[in-house]
C-alpha cells in the first residue's frame, strides 16, 4: 500500500474548491441525457427482467460482440468467444495477479507505471521490478538485461506489464519497432505480457499502431481495455482477451470475486452500441481532450520554468512533468493545496520511491479555463520554489521575461517528422523520462 | 446529555487522521449518550452552528484552523463552550518557534534551534548564514515546518548539501521553519490529562519505528510500521523527570483538559529535550493518548467524556 503521507494529501485534492488535475477522470458531461433516458427505455421495454439479472460471468454476448467492434475500431480482430467482460479494465489487473502471482513473484512494469495497478501488485504481494521507459516507451533493451539478470537469480517474471499507448502517466507511445521487439522477447521466453490499452481510441494525432495482441497472435499476449474512456466509468465495464488457459482461470477468479458484472450496464451498452452513433461520439470525445491537451502544453510553456520537463502525448488523458531533482513533488502538493490546484506526485507511480521529481498531470476530467488556471497556479509554486533554491545555493533562476523567449521544453513522444510542434534535442528528450538521481551527499 | 458538534475534517493536511479521530470520537458520544451532531468543517461552518447551535464543540481537527487557535476564537465569538485548549495555548502550541521560544525563556531544555520566515532567505540573504548555523547545531540538522502537528515535511539533513533540499521541502508546508539540532535518543510522548483541576501525566509512550530511521508522518499513523511500547521501559527517576518536564510545559503553554507532550531522551547523556506539544493529539486507533489512557485504565468512552467534561474552561 502506498505511503499514507501521499494518500492524506491526496484526500485533499477531492474538495469541490480545489481544480484537480490528479484525476484519471473522462468527461461524461457531454453524453447527451436524451440518448441515456432512450437507452434506459430501450432496455426497460426489451429486457427488463434480464437486465436486473445476473450475468453470465464471462458477459453477455451482446456485450462481447460490442467488444470486437471496439477492438476492429483499433485494427485487432478477435473472437467474441475469447473475451471475459470485466468490471472495468482494473479488475482484468487483479485478475491476472489472481490468477498467476504468489507473494514474492515478479512483475516487470515500466518505469514510471500505472498508478492503479501499484496498489494491485502491493497487495499480491508481487515483486515488481520497474524498466525504464523512454520517447518510444519501455526500453526493451533494458528489459532483456533486466530479464537475464532475474534469470541467473533464478527468478521468472510471471509476466510484464505495460501500457503501449499514451502511457499513464507517462504519456508516451511505444513505437513499432519496440513493439515487435517485446513480443518477439516474450514468444522466445515464453512469457506473458499484460497489454493495458485503455486509450487507444482517443489518439488525437499520427496514425496508430497495432496491438500487441496482433503481432503476437495471441499466444502470449493478455490485452486489457475498457468502455470507460469511451463510453462511461460508471458502467465500470472493461474486458480481457487472454490465451485459453489463462481466461479460464481469470474466469473462475472472476466467479469467486463478484459473478459477474453488472448486467444493467452490459445491456446499456449493447442497446448503445446498437443504437449506431459510439464512433461519433467517441470522435466528439477526441476533439475535445485534443483541445485541452493543446491548452495544456501551451500552459505549461507559459507558466512553468525552464528548468521543467514534459512529454507530449499523442493521445490519451496524461502529461508527464518532471522538475529539477531538488524539488519534491509530493511537498510541492502540500504548498499547490494551498492554491487550490493539484496533481498527482511521481513517486505513486514507482514502487520503490523513485520519481520524487515528477507529476502526472490529467487534462481530460477539467474544463479548458480550469486546467489554464491550473497550470498557472503550479507553474507559480514550481518557480518559487526554484527561485527559492536558487537563493539557498547562489543558483540563479530563470525569470518570466528570459523564459519567454525559449522554445517550450516539451517532447512528442514517438513519430518524429510528422508533427509541427517545436521539439527539444534528442538528449533533452532522454532526459525527459530520467530516473531521478538519488541526492547527492558530500562533505 | 448534551447536544455535542464533532468538528472534523476541514482543510487542513491532516484532514483524514482528523476524519478517523472524529469518527471515533463521534461513536464515543452517542455510546455516552449524547446527541451529536457531525461536522465536517467548511465554509459553512458558522453558518451551520448559527442554524442549530449546539450545547458544546468536541474539536476533533488537527494541523492548520482546528490546532492554532483559529477554530477556537469562532467559537468564542459564537459562544459555544468547546473542548480543549483556549486560543492563545493553541496559538502557542501550533507554531512550534514560538513554543520553544517560550520554553527557552523558561529554562526548559529543547534542541537548538533556529528559525527563519522564507524572507529571510528571499529578501534578506539568509542562505547565507547556513555555514554558520550548520556548525552551530552540527549535523545531522532537523528541518522541520513551524506550523506543522504532524511530521508532515519535516526532512533530515545529513550534510550540507542536504539542506537547500531540506528547507525547499519544509517551505512547503509553512512560510516559516526552523532548523533544529537533531537530538538522537528514544521518542518519548507524555500525554496529559486535566480532568479534576489538576493536569496528570498519563503512563509514557514510546513509539520505536520499525522500518524507517525516522519516526515520521508515514509510520505515525499506519498500524504496523511503529511498536508502541507503553508504559515505556524506563528507569523510575527518569520517567518522572519526563512527567514533570511535560506537566511543565503544558503549564507555560497554558492548556486545558488534554495535550501531548513530545520529549526525546537522549542516547548517552539521559538528558531530556521537549521537541513539542500538540494541544489536540490524534484519537485514533493508533493515536498515543488513547493508548496512555488505557494504561492508565481509562478506557476510549471515559476519556472522550472526561474531555468533554472540561469544555468551556479553556476559554
Amino acid at each position: 500500500m502506498k505511503s499514507s503521507a501521499m494518500r492524506d494529501l491526496m484526500a485533499l485534492t477531492e474538495r469541490e474548491d480545489v481544480i484537480s488535475l490528479a484525476g484519471g477522470l473522462p468527461d461524461t458531461s457531454t453524453f447527451p441525457p436524451d440518448s441515456y433516458a432512450s437507452l434506459m427505455r430501450t432496455i426497460a421495454a426489451e429486457s427488463c427482467a434480464r437486465a436486473l439479472q445476473y450475468a453470465p460471468t464471462e458477459g453477455l454476448s451482446l456485450v462481447k460482440r460490442c467488444v470486437a467492434e471496439v477492438m476492429s475500431a483499433e485494427g485487432t480482430e478477435v473472437d467474441p468467444a475469447e473475451v471475459l467482460i470485466t468490471t472495468g479494465g482494473q479488475q482484468v489487473i487483479d485478475l491476472m495477479c489472481k490468477t498467476v502471482i504468489d507473494p514474492g513473484d515478479v512483475i516487470v512494469a515500466e518505469a514510471p507505471t500505472y498508478p492503479g495497478a501499484v496498489p494491485t501488485f502491493s497487495s499480491y504481494q508481487a515483486d515488481v521490478v520497474q524498466v525504464r521507459m523512454d520517447r518510444d516507451g519501455m526500453r526493451v533493451d533494458e528489459l532483456e538485461v533486466t530479464l537475464d539478470e532475474l534469470e541467473r537469480a533464478g527468478r521468472r517474471p510471471k509476466f510484464i506489464y505495460t501500457v503501449p499507448n499514451f502511457h499513464n502517466p507517462a504519456g508516451v507511445t511505444m513505437s513499432l519497432e519496440r513493439r515487435r521487439e517485446l513480443v518477439r522477447i516474450a514468444q522466445e521466453r515464453e512469457l506473458l505480457v499484460l497489454e493495458d490499452n485503455p486509450y487507444g481510441l482517443l489518439r488525437y494525432e499520427s496514425e496508430p499502431l497495432p496491438t500487441l495482441l496482433s503481432l503476437d497472435g495471441g499466444n502470449f499476449v493478455v490485452y486489457a481495455s475498457t468502455f470507460s474512456k469511451i463510453l462511461s466509468p460508471g458502467m465500470r465495464l472493461g474486458w480481457t482477451v487472454a490465451p485459453r488457459p489463462v481466461l479460464e482461470k481469470m474466469n473462475i477468479g472472476k466467479q469467486a470475486s463478484d459473478l459477474c458484472s453488472s448486467s444493467l450496464s452490459q445491456y446499456f451498452v449493447a442497446a448503445y452500441f446498437q443504437s449506431g452513433p459510439w464512433r461519433d461520439y467517441v470522435r466528439s470525445l477526441i476533439e475535445i481532450y485534443r483541445r485541452r491537451r493543446d491548452v495544456m502544453l501551451d500552459a505549461l510553456a507559459e507558466h512553468y520554468p525552464r528548468e521543467a520537463e514534459w512529454t507530449h502525448p499523442q493521445g490519451g488523458l496524461f502529461i508527464w512533468a518532471t522538475l529539477p531533482d531538488y524539488i519534491d513533488t509530493t511537498d510541492l502538493l502540500a504548498r499547490a493545496l494551498e492554491q487550490r490546484v493539484a496533481f498527482v506526485p511521481g513517486r505513486a507511480a514507482y514502487v520503490d520511491g523513485r520519481g520524487g521529481s515528477s507529476m502526472r498531470l490529467n487534462f481530460s476530467g477539467v474544463g479548458e479555463n480550469d486546467i489554464r488556471e491550473g497550470i498557472r497556479r503550479i507553474g507559480e509554486v514550481v518557480r518559487e520554489q526554484v527561485a527559492l533554491y536558487g537563493t539557498l545555493t547562489g543558483a540563479k533562476p530563470t525569470t518570466a521575461s528570459s523564459r519567454a523567449d525559449q522554445a517550450p521544453g516539451y517532447a512528442e513522444a514517438g513519430n518524429p517528422g510528422s508533427d509541427p510542434v517545436p521539439r527539444a534535442p534528442d538528449s533533452e528528450l532522454a532526459k525527459i523520462l530520467r530516473l531521478p538521481a538519488p541526492r547527492k551527499r558530500t562533505g | 446529555m448534551s447536544r455535542v458538534a464533532v468538528l472534523k475534517g476541514g482543510r487542513s493536511l491532516e484532514r483524514q487522521v482528523s476524519l478517523r479521530s472524529g469518527a471515533r470520537v463521534e461513536e464515543a458520544l452517542e455510546r455516552l449518550g449524547h446527541d451529536v451532531i457531525s461536522i465536517d468543517v467548511g465554509p459553512d461552518l458558522v453558518e451551520r452552528l448559527s442554524a442549530d447551535p449546539p450545547d458544546v464543540a468536541f474539536i476533533a481537527l488537527h494541523g492548520r484552523d482546528g490546532e492554532d487557535g483559529t477554530v477556537q476564537e469562532l467559537l468564542e465569538v459564537m459562544g459555544i463552550p468547546y473542548t480543549g485548549s483556549g486560543v492563545s495555548a493553541c496559538i502557542r502550541a501550533a507554531d512550534k518557534v514560538l513554543a520553544k521560544h517560550a520554553m527557552r525563556d523558561r529554562d526548559i531544555p529543547t534542541p537548538d534551534f533556529y528559525a527563519f520566515n522564507e524572507t529571510a532567505f528571499r529578501e534578506l540573504g539568509a542562505g547565507a548564514a547556513l555555514p554558520a548555523i550548520e556548525e552551530r547545531l552540527r549535523f545531522p540538522i532537523v528541518v522541520k515546518p513551524a506550523g506543522q502537528g504532524s511530521a508532515l515535511g519535516i526532512k533530515f539533513a545529513r550534510t550540507p548539501a542536504d539542506v537547500p533540499t531540506a528547507l525547499v521541502a519544509a517551505f512547503s508546508y509553512d512560510r516559516k521553519v526552523l532548523l533544529e539540532r537533531h537530538v538522537i535518543g528514544r521518542d518519548l510522548a507524555v500525554s496529559i490529562l486535566d480532568d479534576d483541576g489538576s493536569a496528570r501525566a498519563l503512563p509514557i509512550v514510546e513509539a520505536v519505528p520499525r522500518e524507517e530511521d525516522f519516526y515520521d508522518f508515514e509510520s505515525r499513523y499506519e498500524i504496523g510500521r511503529t511498536t508502541f511500547l507503553c508504559p515505556a521501559e524506563l528507569p523510575e527517576p527518569i520517567a518522572e523527570r519526563t512527567a514533570s518536564l511535560a506537566l511543565e510545559v503544558y503549564e507555560l503553554i497554558g492548556c486545558t483538559g488534554f495535550a501531548r507532550v513530545d520529549i526525546m531522551l537522549e542516547e548517552g547523556t539521559d538528558e531530556l529535550y521537549v521537541l513539542e506539544l500538540n494541544p489536540i493529539p490524534g484519537l485514533t486507533e493508533t493515536s498515543l493518548l488513547p493508548q496512555a489512557a488505557d494504561a492508565a485504565g481509562i478506557g476510549f468512552d471515559e476519556l472522550v467524556g472526561r474531555i468533554l467534561e472540561r469544555a468551556g474552561e479553556g476559554g
